[in-house]
């Protein structure tokens, strides 16, 4: 049996340079979020290892590796020692079918930005191993044997159940427009112009997809299952060295992979005004078009560190509430819209008023059902030790 | 007791606010959420650092700082205290232990002193930093100074004995942060000042004496 090595050593390349790259935006996005955090809060952040502390991510690395490997007596070992592998497994085999650059719709030879060019179910193949990372949290939290962590993986398996849902829903509409799961395919469909971006006729979805894909990130407006006021450290607070690592890389390369979806099938990918042609027709369009991808998905991945320091962490009714009382349904009601605009052969541009018309509508109604909830006075319940109306406040003025 | 009389009295003392109506804005999430991110971009521009670059830029200790403490000396270059355990009743933690001794009278250089300590010992780790030993000295021969950052590699280095806290005041002395308050050598006093005033005696009914 003979090798094609034509065949193979572009699919190497690519991997190479995942497992190279990963690894290294991992560190340096913790170094980027330490220092980022340090801005937002006025503080200066790690600036003590190198110049402006930019070695700080190295040092980190070097004592992260070299530190002791502790494993608690009382866990279930081989679960325990896979669990973190889990995570970060699925985390690198999602962005396997994601371009991280410029990749033409018809499969050609040679290297390409992507380790598995030309995969017809690239986007459902993701969204399957994507979902299968929750398995990395659970097991760790249960081979822990610490209550806490179990809380953290149970509060994950149901908000990774909950929010695969949207997350789902918010990429049907584009996939039954365009007619295709193909990375390379969804891209091409929306160049080479701003105007035929997806985010303008879907911006619904795209909210939708961001929303729920941070969710699946266990990123802070939703890090639930490892919230350190509540659960200490949730599912990894019996995990240390590299081991904690691991399930870092596998949160961070998360990060990174989402950041490249909503780039992807959202804001146009490597497409911008100008760069018109096929991707690789001249190494400086080639190049171009990688430096126009690599700076959106940087301003993803910033406005994602920039939300985790702006917005508070969900209580876990309002988590459910927000996936299965808002999210579900406005995703659902885009993806019939989608399904009515090609059935019966619409404009897909009546798709953008109709979505922010019903997530609109579905506010609105939110605000009215609010504001109509009955308020029980306290005369009601006088006499009564404990008040646990939720109503009720003790505040100074404002009668 | 009826139901309203009592609801009544209970508006008196609390009042129920009813929680703020949520509009159209705030249901849709997306308006909130640009102005908190507004927010933070404003601080990330515009926002100085509070952090004070700590081993290069030293804290401003106040005059008053009750740090490590030091024995001062007197004009002939002795150690000011006269053994008398005042400071060691007042301790609360117990952590001064003083061993006096007379002194030879036939030795010129102690001929003016009655008693002086043989032993010194303060207990840095077992010290609370109240000052009271400081309060209680009628010679002021201890003294706390701003020194904040000793430390030690075993509990036995951070027992200081007489030398050890001699040579804190040698250190300190010259160093601007904890000048000599009090006249140097004479054994007057606890309230005899640098500048040669001598307070006032309190006035007849007590009160507090004025400086």
């Amino acid at each position: 049996m003979s090798i094609d090595w034509n065949r193979l050593w572009p699919t190497l390349a690519a991997i190479a340079i995942i497992l190279g790259v990963v690894p290294i935006i991992g560190l340096y996005m913790t170094f980027i979020e330490r220092k980022w955090a340090a801005w937002i809060q006025d503080r200066v952040g790690p600036n003590r290892v190198g110049p402006l502390g930019l070695l700080q991510a190295v040092a980190d690395g070097i004592k992260i590796f070299l530190k002791e490997q502790v494993i608690p007596s009382h866990v279930h070992r081989p679960l325990y020692l896979i669990a973190p592998t889990i995570g970060l497994l699925c985390a690198l085999l999602s962005i396997a079918v994601v371009p991280f650059g410029p990749v033409g719709p018809e499969p050609k030879g040679g290297f390409r930005a992507m380790v598995a060019p030309g995969v017809d179910i690239g986007l459902l193949f993701l969204m399957a191993i994507s979902s299968l990372s929750a398995y990395g949290i659970i097991l760790g939290g249960w081979a822990s044997n610490n209550k806490y962590s179990l809380y953290g993986a149970l509060r994950s398996c149901a908000q990774f159940i909950s929010y695969e849902i949207p997350l789902g829903l918010s990429i049907l509409g584009i996939v039954m427009v365009t007619g295709s799961l193909n990375m390379e395919k969804l891209v091409a469909a929306q160049g080479p112009g701003i105007a035929s971006w997806n985010v303008w006729w879907q911006p619904l979805a795209a909210i939708l997809f961001f929303v729920a894909a941070l969710a699946e990130t266990n990123r802070l407006p939703f890090d639930l299952p490892e919230c350190e006021q509540e659960l200490v450290g949730g599912f990894h607070t019996e995990y240390s060295g590299i081991k904690f690592v691991l399930f870092f890389l596998a949160e961070y390369t998360h990060v990174v992979t989402i950041s490249f979806l909503t780039v992807l099938l959202f804001f146009g990918g490597w497409h911008f005004p100008g760069l018109t042609g096929a991707v690789d027709a001249t190494w400086l369009g080639y190049g171009l078009r990688w430096l126009v991808l690599l700076a959106k998905v940087a301003v993803v991945v910033g406005l994602i560190i920039q939300l985790r320091w702006t917005l508070p962490r969900f209580r876990f009714d309002q988590l459910m509430a927000l996936a299965w009382g808002s999210m579900i349904p406005l995703g659902i009601f885009n993806f019939l819209a989608a399904a009515a605009v090609i059935t019966f052969g619409w404009n897909r541009w009546w798709l953008a008023p109709l979505s922010l018309l019903a997530m609109t509508l579905a506010a609105f109604w939110k605000a009215r059902t609010l504001a109509n909830r009955p308020f029980r006075r306290p005369s009601s319940l006088v006499g009564a030790a404990t008040h646990s109306s939720r109503h009720q406040q003790v505040v100074g003025s404002k009668s | 007791m009826s139901e309203t009389t009592s609801g009544k009295k209970k508006t008196k003392t609390i009042q129920w606010a009813q929680p703020p109506r949520i509009g159209l804005a705030e249901a849709l999430y997306l308006p909130a959420i640009a102005e908190g991110i507004a927010t933070t971009v404003k601080h990330m521009i515009r926002g100085k650092p509070m952090t004070r670059q700590y081993p290069e830029v030293e804290p401003e200790i106040p005059p008053n700082y009750r740090g490590v403490h030091r024995l001062n000396r007197d004009d002939k270059g002795r150690v000011k205290c006269v053994a008398c355990f005042l400071c060691q009743t007042a301790c609360p933690a117990n952590c001064i232990s003083i061993e006096a001794t007379a002194t030879d009278k036939n030795d010129p250089q102690w001929a003016d002193r009655d008693k002086y300590p043989k032993a010194f010992v303060i207990d840095e780790l077992r010290c609370i930093y109240c000052g009271m030993c400081e309060e209680a000295c009628p010679v002021d021969a201890i003294e706390l100074t701003s020194i904040y950052d000793a430390t030690g590699l075993s509990r036995e280095e951070m027992i200081f004995d007489k030398e050890k806290l001699l040579s804190v005041y040698d250190e300190t002395i010259h160093s601007g942060k904890d000048p000599d308050r009090t006249r140097r050598g004479t054994l007057g006093p606890a309230s005899d000042w640098v500048d040669g005033t001598v307070p006032s005696p309190p006035p007849p009914g007590g009160g507090l004496p004025g400086r």
